[in-house]
């Protein structure tokens, strides 16, 4: 899929959830796209360089990364 | 059932707490005090004669043929105006009332056609009836007098006609359309024997009046006045079969009348508790779709969308897609399968499609047309109260002081709703709109918004939190009902935020548009007016903070103490007939039935056990993602069912260019829609009337869809995705919609209690039916929140990322109108194209005259997406800078132009906010002429090969 896509959408998911603090943020911005993105969507996000992804995103991303190694879903 | 008329009781129920006895003819009778003799006699089984009486309209006292004798009273009064009281005497037959009654009617026949075994209401004509009962034998006066037995028809109205020779004058249509429908299209025009039913104005007819078509007046007409063509061309019904209709998510309960297979007209159930006897222009006049020569029912394959269609059997159709379908699992896993299924089919039906993919294809890649309108209302009161669903019964409105519409427009989308919202603010309720256009609401007769929000479209949040900011900042907040029902600090954590003066009224004015004043005014009316109930459409969810704007309305209902009892509470208005239920029904991807997360091990065991088959774990893919996956090839096959992506979805060009490239595309549906134009097999569907199940509507009420006909294509759709399950090695022996409810209330807890025996006997059950509430749930959240403690959460507004700019310098929004339906498969194929035959786009005076464009001119709409072109509608119905049109027309694809912005959390649409230019044009785009083309060469069907 389109990685800018992808990549809008986290943003966007960050952006909503920024009111709550960085951390907060990037918290509930890895759970929403554990809980609602298919898994070959998260895989290609997760594949990109952090470096390029506003902050909030980037740490979501390590987040969710580490949530996918530690533990599988249910 | 064989046919007979719904039972008239002659004026309303009377609702009180204290009943009254008195005896009528002997018989002692009780009833609640209020109720009206004629009523209570009826109640005890006696029959009134009465002619200007109805039960759906408030009594009248105009005929003089109900007249009753009561001891100790003078004279004799009509029995429709004079209330029962306790110990009351009533005698109905008495001689004296039986010479009355003869000389009353003796005047009405003496100005009546006599050709009542020619008349369309023969045998169905209380004219008719109340003569044989009142045994009038001739009439003293001839007929050769003065009279009206010349006037001519009038039959502008596609639907009915107007009949003025057989009209005895008793108002009674005049009054269903006054106080059923709200209208007030009609009255009597003129005086004494002038009298005459009068559509709109001098020189109106049926056609170019106010008149919306929705039948109450043809309903309440005891003659053959005002009656439907389709009983005057087919002659009187044969039975009644009631049901469900198949429109809107209001769902109004109709008797089918039939004469035969043949449909004679749809009558509004009286004792239908989602309508109360009413209906709209669509559910009652327009089903003419269901025989409409497009209908296809034969199964349909071809190699490549650039061949003819060929017509096949069901098993070679079925054992075509199973084969594809096999071979692309085989080849790239069952990630690249997946379904949609459809907002306009039965629960059962829809539950079915998403175990098709779950369980056969092996994937959690479906969704549903909730998706594209009611996802963000799936996450936002999930969010706050624990739960998807409106919190009140349709009733409940009935006890509102204060009632806010928010991004609906019910006189159009939920008409039948709209009609008793319409009753409650003439009885007096206030009324405050947020829309960014005029909607009929606003104002209309006896009916005047309080205060109407204009807002800059795509500003909802900012809105809602100024006015959070004034309630919070203002102390209007209703601390106890906080403290004791929602999470105290995250209500304080919401408040601090609310009160920046950031978020004051005055502040965000130049971002809303909206004057400071107007909005603390509506807040202070909102907060301290009574009552308070929210009622919401796609203006709310259709934007890229939908569900943030959901949470937002939440947020004030909770923070005002309206949750949780009649009269109040949060709304969402369900477009379709059944997007309640296809939600309910485990349709997202990342939830099961009863919206339990498919990451729940617990809630997936019990699934896989009772379909023995192990689940993923793992989300699928939302409508929006399979077509981008589509284009990428990670997803291959397709099956919809009752679903046109193509012309509902945005971006249609994007959307095509995804259905092109899969390798199997299955339509499942009653025409060659738009999306087929890409589909490499077509499974004939079956129209509501053709099949047994439940529909969920917009209150949780779910009701029996009956069967009144044999299904055209030979199988109920429920019986065709069956079909296509088992050839992909499912084993499944469903026989009846019945075993697939037991199935559907085994697995989900809110449906513990459904049956179909227990819809048969009680009509309807409103969701959660369970053992704490065994009776079903009108009114959600009573003593507690689904989820415990009511949640705030904070709502920041975050414009769109949708700009305009000097190209694109106005803002488009879409929607939709009271005669035509969503993408107007059913609709377009019936009369309801005399009303809207075309797409037009509103545009202010002021920017069609910089434009240079004229009312009717044809305008290029552009955006960054697309282009087309559609007819000028001038209006200030818009504010300068806002455009509007709607989406029923494929010639127009008015989502040819709308974009992939969607909502944060759900990906739904933003179809509310397109920047865009309006331009004048000679005509048709080349964009729409390719499509045209597109469209008749994809709809060909190869010539039958002769029999050996």
């Amino acid at each position: 899929m389109e990685i800018a896509r992808l990549r809008d959408m986290a943003q966007q998911i960050a952006r909503n959830f920024a009111v709550l603090g960085e951390a907060e943020a990037a918290a509930a911005t890895a759970d929403h796209i554990a809980k609602f993105w298919d898994p070959r969507m998260k895989a290609q996000l997760l594949a990109e360089e952090p470096g390029e992804l506003p902050p909030v995103v980037a740490l979501a991303l390590e987040k969710l990364a580490f949530a996918g190694q530690t533990s599988k879903p249910g | 059932m064989t046919y007979e008329r719904q039972k008239d009781f002659g004026t309303p129920e009377v609702l009180s707490g204290t009943a009254v006895t008195l005896s009528i003819d002997g018989r002692d009778v009780t009833v609640p005090q209020g109720t009206s003799v004629m009523r209570a006699a009826a109640e005890a089984g006696g029959a009134i004669p009465k002619l200007c009486a109805t039960d759906n309209v408030e009594a009248f006292g105009s005929c003089r043929l109900c007249l009753v004798e009561i001891e100790g009273r003078k004279g004799t009064p009509a029995s429709c105006t004079t209330p029962a009281e306790q110990d009351m005497v009533v005698r109905t037959q008495t001689e004296r009332l039986a010479k009355l009654r003869r000389s009353v009617m003796e005047l009405y026949i003496s100005d009546h056609p006599l050709d009542c075994l020619t008349c369309s209401a023969n045998n169905d004509c209380e004219l008719q009836d109340e003569a044989a009962a009142v045994g009038l034998r001739d009439v003293r006066y001839g007929y050769e007098g003065a009279n009206h037995l010349g006037e001519p028809v009038d039959g502008s109205n596609p639907y009915f006609d107007f009949d003025p020779s057989k009209c005895i004058a008793c108002s009674r249509c005049v009054r269903a359309c006054d106080e059923v429908q709200g209208t007030l299209a009609l009255t009597i025009d003129g005086r004494g024997f002038a009298s005459m039913v009068s559509a709109g104005q001098t020189g109106d007819d049926f056609l170019s009046s106010e008149c919306v078509s929705c039948g109450a007046c043809v309903q309440a007409c005891p003659t053959a006045t005002l009656q439907e063509k389709s009983v005057k061309e087919l002659g009187k019904p044969e039975r009644a079969v009631v049901t469900t209709c198949a429109y809107c998510g209001v769902g109004c309960s109709f008797r089918a009348e039939m004469k035969g297979e043949q449909l004679v007209r749809m009558v509004p159930w009286k004792d239908g508790k989602a309508n109360r006897g009413h209906s709209c222009v669509k559910g009652r006049f327009a089903w003419g779709y269901a025989n409409h020569k497009d209908r296809i029912t034969s199964p349909m394959i071809r190699e490549s969308i650039e061949e003819p269609w060929r017509e096949v059997s069901w098993d070679e159709a079925l054992a075509f897609t199973a084969d594809r379908l096999k071979a692309i699992r085989e080849e790239s896993g069952p990630g690249a399968l997946g379904g949609i299924t459809s907002s306009r089919c039965t629960n059962e039906e829809t539950f079915l499609v998403q175990k098709l993919v779950r369980a056969g294809f092996g994937s959690n890649n479906v969704d549903t047309c909730a998706r594209v309108c009611h996802s963000p209302t799936g996450y936002g009161l999930s969010t706050a109260f624990g739960t998807s669903a409106g919190t009140q019964d349709f009733d409940s409105v009935m006890q509102s002081d204060v009632i806010l519409v928010i991004g609906a427009n019910p006189t159009d989308a939920h008409p039948v709703f709209a009609s008793r919202m319409k009753k409650r603010l003439r009885q007096g309720a206030k009324l405050i709109v947020i829309d960014p256009r005029r909607i009929d609401l606003v104002r209309s007769a006896h009916i005047e918004a309080a205060h109407h929000l204009a807002l800059t479209p795509g500003t909802n949040v900012a809105v809602l939190t100024a006015v959070a900011h004034v309630i919070v900042t203002e102390g209007l907040a209703d601390e106890a009902f906080i403290r004791e029902r929602c999470d105290w600090d995250e209500y304080q954590d919401w408040a601090h935020f609310v009160s920046d003066k950031k978020h004051s009224p005055e502040t965000l004015e130049p971002v809303t548009g909206v004057p400071a004043s107007e909005l603390r005014g509506a807040a202070r009316l909102y907060a301290t007016g009574g009552n308070g109930a929210i009622y919401y459409g796609l203006g709310v969810t259709e934007h890229s903070q939908g569900s943030s704007t959901v949470m937002a309305i939440a947020n004030l209902a909770m923070a005002t103490g309206n949750i949780g009892r009649p009269g109040v509470g949060v709304n969402p208005l369900r477009g379709q007939n059944n997007v309640q239920g296809a939600c309910d029904m485990g349709s997202f991807p990342h939830e099961l039935a009863g919206y339990r997360h498919i990451s729940d091990a617990a809630v997936r065991s019990s699934f896989e056990a009772d379909w023995n088959v192990t689940l993923d774990p793992e989300p699928g893919l939302r409508i929006n993602n399979m077509i981008d996956a589509a284009i990428d090839g990670s997803f291959r096959a397709i099956y919809i069912q009752g679903e046109d992506i193509l012309q509902s979805d945005p971006n249609t060009r994007h959307v095509a260019a995804g259905l092109a490239a899969m390798d199997c595309v299955i339509v499942h549906d009653l025409f060659l829609n738009e999306t087929a134009n890409y589909a490499h097999v077509f499974l004939p569907g079956s129209t509501f009337l053709e099949k047994n199940g439940t529909f969920t509507n917009a209150e949780r009420r779910i009701q029996l869809v009956r069967k009144v006909m044999e299904p055209a294509n030979g199988l109920e759709d429920w019986e065709v995705t069956q079909a296509l399950a088992n050839a992909l090695g499912q084993e499944w022996s469903y026989t009846h919609p019945a075993q697939i409810m037991d199935e559907i209330a085994r697995l989900t807890p809110a449906f513990a209690g459904v049956t179909f025996d227990r819809l048969e006997s009680e009509g309807s059950l409103q969701w959660p039916v369970n053992a704490g509430n065994p009776d079903g749930s009108p009114v959600m959240h009573v003593d507690g929140f689904v989820r415990g403690k009511g949640r705030f959460v904070v709502t920041d507004y975050i414009p769109t990322d949708e700009k305009t700019g000097p190209r694109f310098p106005l803002l488009l929004t879409t929607g939709r109108v009271l005669t035509q339906y969503n993408v107007g498969a059913q609709t377009r194929r019936t009369a309801q194209t005399v009303w809207h035959s075309q797409d037009v786009l509103e545009i202010h005076p002021s920017d069609a005259e910089n434009r240079g464009l004229a009312d009717g001119d044809w305008v290029r709409l552009a955006s960054r997406t697309g282009q087309t072109t559609l007819r000028a509608k001038v209006t200030d119905r818009v504010a300068p800078g806002v455009v509007y049109t709607t989406f029923h027309h494929p010639e127009t694809q008015a989502n040819v132009v709308t974009t992939d912005f969607s909502d944060w959390a759900t990906n739904c649409p933003e179809y509310k906010v397109t920047a865009v230019q309006a331009s004048p044009s000679n005509g048709p785009s080349e964009w729409q002429e390719d499509y045209a083309q597109l469209t008749k060469r994809s709809r060909r069907i190869a010539p039958a090969e002769p029999a050996e």
